[in-house]
């Protein structure tokens, strides 16, 4: 069998002058890569500018970049070892170029942080380092480029180390290995120096052949954004990419963020190889589903289990490259995926100099080169994730007017926050990256958080069902809350009535209130009539499918009546009606006036506990 | 996936972005081993069909076989094919005889213009790739043009996470390159699994192949004995050659395609 060829993506970055485009032409001239053409063309050239061979004019291909000496743009170029393929990545240092330095550095999966050796740190190089962070380029080598100008100084070596280490952990890159090298000279660079016998690991090359692929996205949550959907003969083919995980015929499977469910039915092809009933992550393919209903672009198919966040507020950490600030109070457009929605900036909560890891007094813009905490806000709900579960759903870039001036990658959203539209009267919130998840809240309790919401005419008994399940879950040491709705009308809904559009104001108060119970790690007990089912779906939106809990006790007229003598029915004259929910519900039936509420308590226990 | 999965799987996601994003789209199709390649990724991405146009700028230069080549596609996978001919550059007598890069302006940046304007295209698919030479090494995947289907290179925008330049003004238009990132011997390997149908004239005949296609008086063909795919693969991994050495606009004074492209050439 043939060996199956593989390319690895390499770039190299760094401060300017400080040798990229050299190290880049060394490898290429080294492991015979370019074409005679080329060499000749390089030696005429530099002889032309009284100089003895320039390897950055094989990278440099612009006119105006040979010229002032200087790297505008990004570029890929090709070369193979004996071992694989290579494609290297040559990224400008001139800060005005960042964006091309961007461009060129988010395809890469490994990054080579050229430092020289007499210069030192300077502003780009930690800029850069920087980037590479926020691109999640985890792979980092710094190469210390030039040692034959500090007589290849050991201790030099060990300086810059210590010092650029200081600056790379901050921002959790943890370079792999310091390199030093001469690239105009060779040394280091195919084979070991034998100018620095101190150093005792790899040249670059042999570096760059013993980095291995990661290929991890195919084990993780199915997320197959909606690239079209195309009608082109009989078949409705909805077709994308796989950004990760592998969807298979007859998988159930969720959109987000419409929550539609439905099965594939089929993978589409075109040529007779391409056929089959499953594909994986990085295939662009086409399916079709059971259920026809209307799909659109920017949707996302995942499987029901491992759904995408769904929402309209998220944290992010994001790098702008736009001419003008961004800034407040202002329409973007925000690409995610195949996503594209309107969005503004919710709030500026940091911003940052790229190159010194400070905080600017002045959050009121992000300005062109720095890097920024916001909170975003788009004009309709969307799927995501949070970039440190999946990458490809978790980062976006920010059209500024007609041009990409911006790029983030999700940090999350406090949990209390997803899964929902949310709006707002107020303009000046900020909500806060937090150091203590849900899920973390989870783990340390032993418990997850959830709402019981137990409902039911006056009378009906609930308020005593209640009592009992929070007793009984204390005593079995579980984090327990009762939230009786009638408490809440003395404090937080006093200025409520018993109108229906109070009545429906005060479920929404008791929804959000149990939610924030909830998702600190409580179980928590709601007591609500809560008869229309409006208002309880209403409830249930609010607080999230997951953790909501609906419980209905039913009793007769005869019983409520007994129990509850003084009749507080005051909203209407169908005060015994009780609108039935249409999913299903636990109910609990009530048939005696003096039932044991401590079975009924029991029957809930075990149903959570099940849960 | 292997690469060629990798390879193919990139240019459909670029094609159908293509697709869902310009009303009026069309792909630039030189009849040469590389626009053939992305005739069929086309095919694959839409399912056996071929949503929008196949654009060839004739010069009337081309070497005859290519244009047999290209009628006999055009109806095999029944493409809706503009064949643009600069009349009026012809009539006036342009030929390769009034310099090289004239020619090349008159007949093919300037043909090509033409039909972006007279069709009004706002994105049109263009098979170069990276390793093909210099300024190409440093283009986006979605690259705009102005009205003059002129390119500013100098300040191109940023392109990352697959997010393309799908934002530009009106009379403008984008060139989309979709397998900008294949290299030669990938075009080669490619075809040779997918079995895709070319012309003859890249094989060895009488000890001679053509490399790279265009024109007839500005396209030499190299010495080769390589009559099938494996020995055109062997032959590229030992050569130092570069690929359109054979072609004769790429050899005029340095940086004579950054100015072609910079003026709207392929
Ligand atoms: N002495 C010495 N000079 C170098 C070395 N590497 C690069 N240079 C020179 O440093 C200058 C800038 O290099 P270049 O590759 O253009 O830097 P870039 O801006 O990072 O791409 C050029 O004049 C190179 O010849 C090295 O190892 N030693």
């Amino acid at each position: 069998m043939e060996e199956m060829r593989e390319s690895v993506n390499i770039v190299v970055v760094g401060h300017v002058d400080h040798g990229k485009s050299t190290l880049i032409g060394r490898i290429l001239y080294d492991t015979n890569t370019l074409s005679e053409g080329a060499i000749e063309k390089v030696k005429k050239l530099s002889a032309e500018k009284g100089k003895s061979f320039e390897y950055a004019y094989l990278l440099d291909a612009f006119e105006e970049e040979q010229q002032q000496g200087i790297t505008i743009d990004t570029t890929q170029l090709q070369f193979a070892t004996q071992k694989r393929d290579y494609v290297i990545i040559d990224a400008p240092g001139h800060k005005e170029f960042l964006k091309n330095m961007i461009s060129g550095a988010a395809n890469a999966e490994v990054a080579f942080l050229m430092v020289d050796a007499s210069e030192g740190i300077q502003e780009q190089s930690r800029r850069h380092g920087y980037i590479l962070s926020l691109l999640g380029i985890e792979k980092v080598y710094v190469v210390i480029n030039k040692m034959d100008l500090v007589a290849y100084s050991e201790e030099r070596y060990e300086q810059i180390q210590q010092d650029f280490n200081e600056f790379l952990y901050n921002l959790n890159i943890f370079p792999i290995r310091y390199i030093p090298i001469s690239a105009f000279l060779g040394e280091n660079v195919v084979e070991k120096s034998d100018k620095m016998p101190w150093y005792k690991y790899d040249s670059i090359l042999e570096t760059m052949d013993s980095i291995t692929k990661e290929e991890g996205v195919k084990n993780m949550p199915l997320r197959f954004p909606i690239q079209d959907v195309y009608k082109f003969d009989h078949r409705r083919i909805i077709a994308g990419r796989i950004e990760s995980g592998s969807i298979h015929v007859g998988d159930e499977i969720l959109i987000s963020p419409t929550n539609k469910v439905t099965k594939v039915k089929s993978i589409e092809y075109w040529a007779e190889k391409d056929k089959g009933d499953m594909a994986t992550a990085g295939m662009s393919v086409g399916i079709t589903v059971e259920d026809e209903f209307f799909n659109k672009r920017g949707e996302i198919i995942s499987l029901k289990k491992d759904a995408p966040i769904t929402g309209n507020l998220f944290n992010a950490n994001i790098f702008w490259m736009g001419k003008s600030d961004l800034v407040k109070n202002k329409s973007y457009k925000l690409k995610l995926g195949t996503q594209e929605v309107e969005c503004e900036i919710f709030s500026i909560n940091r911003v940052i100099d790229a190159s010194t890891l400070e905080t600017l007094d002045d959050s009121s813009a992000v300005h062109k080169s720095d890097v920024a905490e916001v909170t975003i806000k788009t004009k309709q709900m969307i799927g995501f994730d949070e970039f440190k579960n999946i990458r490809n759903t978790g980062r976006f870039v920010i059209v500024d007017e007609l041009n990409v001036s911006g790029g983030g990658i999700i940090s999350g959203i406090d949990s209390s926050l997803q899964n929902r539209e949310l709006t707002t009267k107020s303009t000046n919130l900020a909500p806060r990256k937090r150091l203590v998840s849900r899920k973390d809240r989870e783990q340390k309790y032993q418990q997850t958080g959830k709402v019981i919401w137990i409902s039911g005419l006056p009378g009906c008994g609930k308020n005593e069902i209640a009592v009992k399940v929070e007793k009984k879950l204390f005593d079995l040491g579980k984090k327990v809350y009762y939230l009786d709705s009638a408490n809440i009308r003395f404090g937080l809904s006093s200025d409520l009535t018993f109108t229906e559009a109070d009545a429906h104001e005060q479920t929404r108060r008791l929804a959000e209130v149990a939610s924030l119970f909830a998702d600190s790690g409580m179980i928590t007990i709601v007591t609500s009539v809560s008869k229309f089912k409006q208002d309880r779906e209403y409830a249930r939106h609010i607080i999230g499918e997951q953790k909501y809990i609906e419980i209905f006790v039913e009793a007769t007229e005869e019983v409520c009546r007994k129990r509850n003598p003084k009749g507080v029915f005051e909203d209407s004259d169908a005060h015994l009606f009780y609108e039935k929910a249409e999913y299903p519900v636990v109910t609990l039936y009530i048939d005696e006036a003096e039932f044991n509420s401590d079975k009924k308590a029991e029957a809930i226990l075990s149903l959570i506990q099940e849960k | 996936m292997d690469h060629l999965d990798r390879l193919e799987a990139q240019s459909i996601y670029i094609l159908r972005e293509a697709y869902k994003h310009f009303g009026k789209l069309g792909m630039l199709w030189s009849v040469g081993k590389d626009s053939t390649v992305m005739l069929w990724l086309a095919k694959k991405a839409f399912f056996g069909h071929c949503p929008f146009p196949f654009i060839h700028v004739d010069t009337t230069y081309k070497i005859p076989e290519m244009i047999e080549f290209r009628d006999r596609m055009a109806k095999e996978h029944n493409m809706d094919l503009i064949v643009e001919i600069n009349r009026e550059a012809l009539e006036q007598g342009m030929g390769p005889e009034q310099g090289r890069l004239i020619c090349c302006k008159a007949l093919k940046t300037e043909g090509l213009h033409r039909v972006v304007k007279n069709y009004g295209f706002e994105g049109l698919i263009l098979g170069i790739r990276r390793d093909e030479e210099g300024s190409r090494s440093k283009e986006r995947v979605f690259s705009e043009r102005n009205a003059e289907s002129e390119w500013d290179y100098t300040d191109q925008p940023p392109e990352l996470w697959d997010q393309f330049k799908t934002d530009f003004k009106k009379g403008n238009h984008i060139r989309v390159h979709p397998i900008l990132h294949w290299n030669e011997i990938d075009i080669w390997e490619y075809i040779k699994r997918e079995n895709i149908p070319l012309v003859d004239l890249y094989f060895a005949k009488d000890g001679k192949r053509y490399r790279s296609l265009g024109c007839a008086p500005c396209t030499n063909p190299i010495e080769s004995t390589a009559t099938c795919i494996d020995d055109i693969i062997e032959e590229l991994k030992n050569t130092k050659e570069s690929e359109r050495s054979g072609r004769a606009q790429d050899q005029e004074a340095s940086h004579a395609m950054q100015k072609l492209r910079k003026e709207g050439y392929m």
